[in-house]
C-alpha cells in the first residue's frame, strides 16, 4: 500500500507538485500522463528522493517518512522500497548486465554474491537477455540496455517500481521488446507506478489513469473510462493532441 | 673534447641497476599512499564536508604551492626538530611520505575533475537503489572517474618515480645516490650521469608501455 499526502516540490517560485494526494493498492498498476512539464517526472523521482520534495508525506509498506523532516536513514529505506527505470537506462557503465542487476542485491541488501548471481541470471532470463549476461551497457542496443534496467529493478523485488518514461528515449524499434518485457511485469501484480505517452500501452494494463496538469492531479480513473470518455477539458484537449 | 669511458659506464649499468628497486618501491608505495588520499581529498572537495573543507583547500594549495625539495627538507631536517618522535625516522620513509604528500595534492585535483566527469545518471541510478554516499562513491564513481583520470594519473607516476632521485638529498641510496658516490670516486662525471639518465629514461618508457594496456584495461567496458 503506497500513500502519498499533500506532496509539495517547488523549482525557485513555481510549484512543480502542489499538493498531490495518491494512494496506491498493492499490485496496482497506474499510469501518469499529461504534457509535458506538469510534473509527472518530478512525482516519480520526488517518491524516490532523486528530487527532494518540501512538503508532504511518503508512505509505501512499512516505510513512513515527512519528507520535510526526511533524516538519511529514512531517505534510504524509501530508495529501497522503490524501484527506479530511468528514461535514458542509467546502467552503471562499469557493471557487466548481470553485476548491474547484483549491484544491489550485494551491497545494498547484503546478499551473498552466489545466491546474487543466481538472482541475477534468473532475471536476465525473464528479460530474454540470458545470453548477454557478461556484457558491458556499451555493448547493448538501447532496448537492451533497458530491458537490464527494468531487470536490475525487478530484482530488488521493491514494493513499488517507478518507470520514468522507458521507452521515450528509445528508437522506434526498440520500444515494442521495452513494452512487452513491462507486460510480464504488469502480469505478476506487481505494484507499477509508469510514466508514458504510449496510449495504447495504458489502456492495455493500466489499473487507473492519472491525468498531471500544472503539478496537479486533474482527473483520474479506469483506463476506458477516461481515455474514452474524459471530462475535463484539458484532458480532452491532450488526448486530442497525443492520439 | 675527450672521448667517452664506454668500458667505465658498461661497468656501472649493472652498479646503478642494483638500485633500481629501492626506487621502484618508493615510487609504488608513495603512489598507493597517494592515489588512497588523493581519493578521499577529492571525494571531499566534490561532497564538501562542513568544516573539513578549509583544511583540505589549505592542504593542496600548500603541497602544490611549494616545492617538492623545500617539503622533503621540511619533513627531514625540519620537523623532527619540533615533534621528536620523528627524529627516528628514515630517509625512505621521509621521501615516502614527502612524495604521497605532494602527489597526492596534484592527483586530488585529477581526480576531483574525473568525478565531476562522471555522467549524473550514474550517481542517480546509484542512489535510486538505496546506496549511502560512500557505497555509490566506492562503488560506482570512483572507479569511474580512474578510467577518465588514468593518464594523468600515470604521468604523476612517472613524474614521482623521477622525484624519488631527490631522496639522496636526504642521504638515500638510491639510483641517484649511487651514481652521485660512484662519480666522486672517478671523476668521470658525465659518464655517471649520462648512464643514471638513460636508465631512468629506460624505466619511464617501460612504463609507457604499460599506460597502454592499462587504458585498454580500463575501456574494456566501453567498447562497443
Amino acid at each position: 500500500m503506497i500513500s502519498v499526502r499533500g506532496l509539495t516540490k517547488r523549482f525557485g517560485s513555481t510549484a512543480v507538485l502542489d499538493g498531490i494526494d495518491l494512494d496506491i493498492a498493492e499490485g496496482e498498476r497506474v499510469v501518469v500522463i499529461g504534457p509535458s512539464g506538469t510534473g509527472k517526472s518530478t512525482l516519480l523521482r520526488c517518491l524516490n528522493f532523486l528530487d527532494r520534495p518540501e512538503a508532504g508525506t511518503i508512505e509505501v509498506g512499512e516505510t513512513s517518512v515527512d519528507v520535510a523532516r526526511a533524516t538519511k536513514r529514512e531517505i534510504l529505506s524509501l530508495r529501497r522500497a522503490t524501484a527506479f527505470v530511468f528514461q535514458n537506462y542509467a546502467l552503471f557503465a562499469n557493471k557487466t548486465a548481470k553485476e548491474n542487476i547484483m549491484e544491489a542485491l550485494v551491497t545494498v541488501q547484503g546478499r551473498p554474491r552466489d545466491e546474487a548471481e543466481r538472482r541475477a541470471l534468473e532475471v536476465l532470463a525473464e528479460t530474454g537477455l540470458a545470453e548477454k549476461a557478461d556484457s558491458y551497457p556499451a555493448a547493448l542496443s538501447g532496448g537492451q540496455q533497458q530491458r537490464v534496467g527494468i531487470g536490475r529493478a525487478m530484482a530488488i523485488g521493491a514494493e513499488l517500481m517507478l518507470f520514468d518514461e522507458p521507452t521515450s528515449a528509445l528508437d522506434p524499434e526498440w520500444v515494442g521488446e521495452v513494452l512487452d518485457l513491462m507486460r510480464r511485469v504488469a502480469e505478476q501484480r506487481q505494484t507499477m507506478l509508469i510514466v508514458t505517452h504510449e496510449m495504447q500501452f495504458a489502456r492495455e494494463i493500466a489499473d487507473r489513469v492519472i491525468f498531471m496538469e500544472g503539478g496537479r492531479i486533474v482527473e483520474q480513473g479506469p483506463p476506458g473510462q477516461l481515455l474514452e470518455a474524459p471530462r475535463d477539458e484539458r484532458l480532452r484537449r491532450f488526448l486530442r493532441r497525443v492520439t | 673534447m675527450r672521448a667517452l669511458d664506454l668500458d667505465y659506464m658498461l661497468g656501472l649499468v649493472p652498479v646503478i641497476l642494483g638500485y633500481v628497486p629501492l626506487t621502484l618501491f618508493m615510487a609504488a608505495v608513495a603512489m598507493l599512499c597517494a592515489l588512497v588520499l588523493a581519493s578521499l581529498l577529492a571525494v571531499e572537495r566534490v561532497i564538501r564536508v562542513p568544516g573539513l573543507d578549509w583544511l583540505v583547500v589549505l592542504f593542496i594549495s600548500f603541497f602544490r604551492g611549494t616545492p617538492l625539495l623545500v617539503q622533503l627538507f621540511l619533513f627531514y631536517y625540519g620537523l623532527p626538530q619540533v615533534l621528536s618522535f620523528l627524529t627516528q625516522i628514515n630517509g625512505v620513509t621521509a621521501a615516502i611520505m614527502g612524495l604521497t604528500l605532494h602527489f597526492s595534492a596534484y592527483m586530488a585535483e585529477a581526480i576531483r575533475a574525473a568525478i565531476t566527469g562522471v555522467d549524473r545518471s550514474q550517481w542517480e541510478a546509484a542512489q535510486s537503489i538505496g546506496m549511502t554516499q560512500g557505497q555509490m562513491m566506492r562503488r560506482i564513481v570512483l572507479p569511474q572517474a580512474g578510467r577518465i583520470a588514468a593518464p594523468t594519473l600515470v604521468n604523476y607516476f612517472i613524474d614521482m618515480i623521477k622525484g624519488t632521485s631527490l631522496a639522496f638529498t636526504l642521504g638515500v641510496t638510491e639510483m641517484m645516490g649511487a651514481t652521485q658516490k660512484e662519480a666522486s670516486g672517478s671523476f668521470l662525471y658525465f659518464e655517471a650521469f649520462l648512464v643514471v639518465a638513460v636508465l631512468y629514461w629506460i624505466i619511464v618508457e617501460v612504463l609507457s608501455q604499460g599506460q597502454k594496456q592499462l587504458e585498454t584495461h580500463l575501456n574494456r567496458a566501453y567498447a562497443r
